[in-house]
This record gives C-alpha cells, structure tokens and sequence, in this order.
C-alpha cells in the first residue's frame, strides 16, 4: 500500500485525459442537445494523425500538438455544416444515426489507413523524463497530462464565465431561439462549438497517443468512460465533467489496485449510484 | 416602415395565417387584439423569421424580411419580445441585458439610446437585483426586464406579444406606461394584446385577428363605435 500516491497520481492523469474528452462532448450536448457518438473517433483520428505528424513527418511533439487540434477543429466545423445542420430538422433519431455512421466511417478509415494494430507514439526530450515526488520517481509526461487538462478547463471557464461569447452560449444553451431573435447568429455559434469540441477530442487524441499508444480500439475504450462522466457530471455541464473526471480517474486507478477483477464494474456502480440519488447528474440542472 | 401583404404561415401542415396584411407607421404604437389562438403570436413570428411564410411579403425599410433568418431581421433594426417572458435563467440580470446589446457594441447609439446606465436609472429594481439569477425576479420584473433587454439593441421597431399577461393589474399600468414611453422615444411599436380595455389607453390603431385573417382595422374612435365587431371577435 505504499505506493498509494503512485496510484492517485495516476488517476490524475487519466481524469485529466478523460476531462479533455468529455469537455467536448458535453459541450457539444449542452449547447446542441447532439450526443455526439463520433467524438471518441475523433479522438482517435486525432492520435493516429500525431503518429505520422510526430514519428513519420516532423517528429516534433509540440507540432502535433498544435496542428491535429487545427485539422480536427476544420473537420468538424465542415461536420457541423454540410451534414450535422442537414439532419437537425429529423430530430434526435437523425443526429444520433449521423454521429453513428461518422464514428463508424472515421473508425475504418483509420484502420484502412493505418492499419489494424497498434502504433507506439514516442516522445523525447523533456517531457519523456521523470521526477521525483512524494519521494516516487514518476513520469513528467502524467503530470503534464494533468496540467494540458487544467489549463484547458481554467481557458473553458475564463470564456464562459468571463466574456461576451460566454454569455452567449450560456444564453444559447438555455433558449438558442430568443438569442436567435436578440441577433446573434446562432448557427455560427453552434458550428464553432462543434468544430472546437472535435478539436478538443483531437487535443486529447494527440495526448492519449504517448500514453496509452494508438490502436484501433482507443475510441470505444474512452467512449465508454466519458459517456459516463458527462453521465455523472450532469449533462452540459463543464464543472460536472470536471469533478466526474477526478472522480472517474481515481476510481479507476484504485479499482484496478484495490479489485482488479471488478474496477471496470466500479465505473457502472458510481453510474448507477448517482443516476439513483441525482438522475440529472452532480452538476445537472433539474428539468 | 413596417408593410405586410398577404403573409401565410404554417406549422407543419396546419395552416395557421390566411392572408394577413399590416401595416406599421412610423412613431406609431399598434395593438393587434383578438382570441386564444387565432394566430396573433403567429403573426409576430412570422415578422422575425421565427416561422417562415410561405407566401406573401413583409417590408421593413424597403428591405424584404421574408426569407432573412431572426439574427438579420434583428441586425435590421426589429425588436422581439415573446409572450412568456424568456429570460434566460441561468444568466444574471445585468447579463440578460447585456445579451440584448447587439454585437456587444454600443455603437450608433444615437440621442435617447438605450443603454445598461438608463434601464438602471428608469428601474432602479433590476439595477438591485443586477446579480441575481434572472429567473429570481418577480413576474413583474421579469416582464420588464424582457422589453428592456429588446431595447438595449435599439430597434427601430419592437413586437411585444402579450406583455400584461399574467401580471396584477398595478403592474400592468406600468407595464403599459413603460411602453408608452418606448414609443415616446421614437420606437415603433407593434403589440399584441388580448385585454383592449388595457391596450385602449396606450395604442394609437388597432387591428382585429380572427381565424388567421385581419377582420379590423382602425382607430380608438373606430374600434369603440364598432360595437358587433367587438362583440363577434373580441369579448367573451
Ligand atoms: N408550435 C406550434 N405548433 C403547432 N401549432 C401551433 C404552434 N404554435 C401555435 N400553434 C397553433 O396555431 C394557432 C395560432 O396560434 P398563436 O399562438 O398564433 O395564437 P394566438 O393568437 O397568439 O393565441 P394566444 O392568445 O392564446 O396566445 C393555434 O391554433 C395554435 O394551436
Ligand atoms: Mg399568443
């Protein structure tokens, strides 16, 4: 049990992780009511396109880190435009099959491309070292998951809390029509939140790429853990998603130190638990 | 400034407005009365681009408004206000007003703007209650507080739909005198109504909706010597 810190450290870099995948998608929800089911592909096509950006074209970390978030924000504003607006006037059934088929289509892609098994992205330099902490020699690379993660959120925050554009999707998410009337150019708006959420899944897709290397499977395996977040942390919500990502991250690490039978169970029992006692989730507003 | 010709409007198949031609002068301050449901609200959402006409033409300022999505018919200069009051209730009251700012700019704000220091000066009870959640404020303040939050993007027309609804009748005098002063600073005025005794203090015209068709138009004089169209299509 001595290594407990390990493992809390560990959650954190999951949680953090797991934060920069479902801010996105609840972004997405909260703003578009879209659950958007490509997301987690996204991700992915994120962390295959760092792969050759970083082991085949630049071997530069940090390009990655810029460019796919880049690439991924065009895709999905194109996404939004031409196909996502198309479907809207079909309802739920017709998003929910759209982002299906994108998950579907993006995940073969992929394989097609880059082939069906996994691809190790390396990292040198700095950030491929260690320190010391807690008197534990432990991977820079964790901790500066962590701090992408935060820094992201504080950003998030900032923008919602603190400016004009923050008003307005806060206003959009509560009544897109009246915002519509008052003059803003609500498709606009909801096209830059789609585009920036699928940049955001691309950001993480390039992070997830060094630790957990890509592989075909990535998206499901994330997929799965962030639905429940946003599950947790209340549909829509930014402080939700935070605080259901540190709680995910670390149920995860110990489950898998403490019963690592049952640490995948651990995940649906905190879902069960919260849909129980909160149905709308932590941070949810109640309808 | 405002001219509507034979305007018809759907949701999905039922077919809501037969027809409806208006016309707004400007400087005035127009009630359009009728039933529950006879397509008044229908009328003013067509005007917005809310819902789209699928015949017929509306004019403001020799621009064409049919076909233009809300936010342009807005940028325009056409103010909105909905019937029941949407404030946006996760935002503060200072921020709801804020969102009425068009483009956050307080641009060609001319003589006699609207701006955030005025409302607080003209209702020094939202000014109070500036950081609060909007949907904590009485239904009073909250039906202010949508009409101002239109005016902040300084319209050159406004379409009120119901605004007393609902509100004690010491609020509706100031619900109605509010507006009064609106029209007084050069807005254009377009309300509906369903109370006349109330709209017949305030209102320069009047028109008359039954079925999604205009069946009157007038004056005050007109509308109080049309004693069977009153009866027909308005009284209970
Ligand atoms: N979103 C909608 N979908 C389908 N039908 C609608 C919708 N909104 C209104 N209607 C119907 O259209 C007709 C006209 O409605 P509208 O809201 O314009 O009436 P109104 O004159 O404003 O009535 P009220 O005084 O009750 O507000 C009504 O029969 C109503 O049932
Ligand atoms: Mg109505």
């Amino acid at each position: 049990m001595s290594d407990i810190p390990v493992f809390f450290l560990h959650g954190l870099a999951y949680a953090g992780l797991l934060f920069l995948v479902s801010a996105g998608l609840t972004l997405i929800f909260g703003m578009m009511n879209v659950l958007n089911f490509a997301h987690a592909a996204m991700y992915m096509l994120g962390a295959y396109l760092s792969y050759t950006i970083i082991m085949q074209l630049t071997g530069q970390f940090w390009m990655a880190l810029i460019l796919c978030p880049l690439i991924l924000f065009v895709i999905g504003a194109l996404i939004e435009r031409f196909l996502l607006r198309r479907v809207h006037k079909y309802g739920h059934l017709g998003e929910l099959l759209l982002t299906f088929g994108l998950a579907y289509i993006v995940t073969e892609l992929v394989k097609w491309y880059w082939g069906n098994y996994p691809l190790a992205v390396n990292i040198t330099g700095f950030l491929s070292g260690t320190i010391t902490i807690f008197g534990f020699i432990y991977p820079i690379y964790r901790i500066f998951i962590f701090l992408c993660a935060v820094l992201v959120g504080g950003v998030m925050a900032l923008i919602l809390y603190k400016t004009r554009l923050g008003i307005i999707l806060r206003a959009s998410v509560n009544d897109s029509e009246m915002t519509n009337t008052l003059g803003v150019n609500v498709p606009l708006v909801l096209m830059g939140v789609f585009a920036f959420g699928t940049a955001l899944s691309g950001f993480a897709g390039v992070i997830a790429g060094p630790l957990l290397s890509t592989f075909p499977g990535m998206a499901q395996e994330i997929l799965i853990d962030a639905f429940v977040v946003i599950v947790v942390g209340g549909f829509g919500s930014l402080g939700g998603a935070i605080v259901a990502s540190l709680l995910i991250g670390q149920l995860q690490s110990f489950g898998v130190l403490l019963i690592p039978k049952l640490s995948v169970a651990l995940v649906y029992l905190l879902m069960a638990i919260v849909l129980v006692v909160k149905p709308s989730g932590l941070f949810g507003e109640e309808q | 400034m405002l001219e509507i010709r034979d305007i018809h409007s759907y949701y999905g198949k039922s077919h809501i407005l037969h027809g409806v031609s208006l016309d707004l002068k400007e400087g005035e301050l127009v009630c359009l009365l009728g039933r529950n449901g006879v397509g008044k609200s229908t009328t003013l959402k067509s005007i917005m681009g809310v819902v789209k006409p699928e015949q017929g033409s509306i004019r403001f300022h020799d621009r064409e408004l049919v076909g233009l999505a809300p936010y342009e018919i807005a940028r325009l200069g056409v103010g909105y206000v909905p019937e029941d009051r949407r404030i946006f209730r996760s935002l503060t009251v200072h921020e709801n007003l804020l969102m009425g700012i068009k483009n956050g700019k307080k641009e060609n704000i001319g003589e006699g703007g609207w701006t955030v220091e005025r409302v607080y000066k003209l209702f020094p009870r939202l000014e109070e209650r500036k950081n609060n959640k909007g949907s904590h404020l009485s239904g009073g303040e909250q039906q202010m507080l949508t009409v101002v939050r239109t005016l902040m993007g300084n319209p050159r027309v406004i379409l009120v739909d119901e605004p007393t609804e609902g509100l004690a009748p010491l609020i509706v005098k100031d619900v109605l005198d509010m507006l009064a002063t609106v029209r007084k600073s050069g807005v254009t005025v377009l309300m509906v109504e369903q109370n006349f005794k109330a709209a017949i203090k305030v209102a320069d015209r009047y028109y008359i909706m039954s079925k999604g068709q205009i069946v009157f138009a007038g004056n005050t004089e007109e509308l109080l010597a049309a004693e069977e169209i009153r009866k027909n299509y308005l009284e209970v």
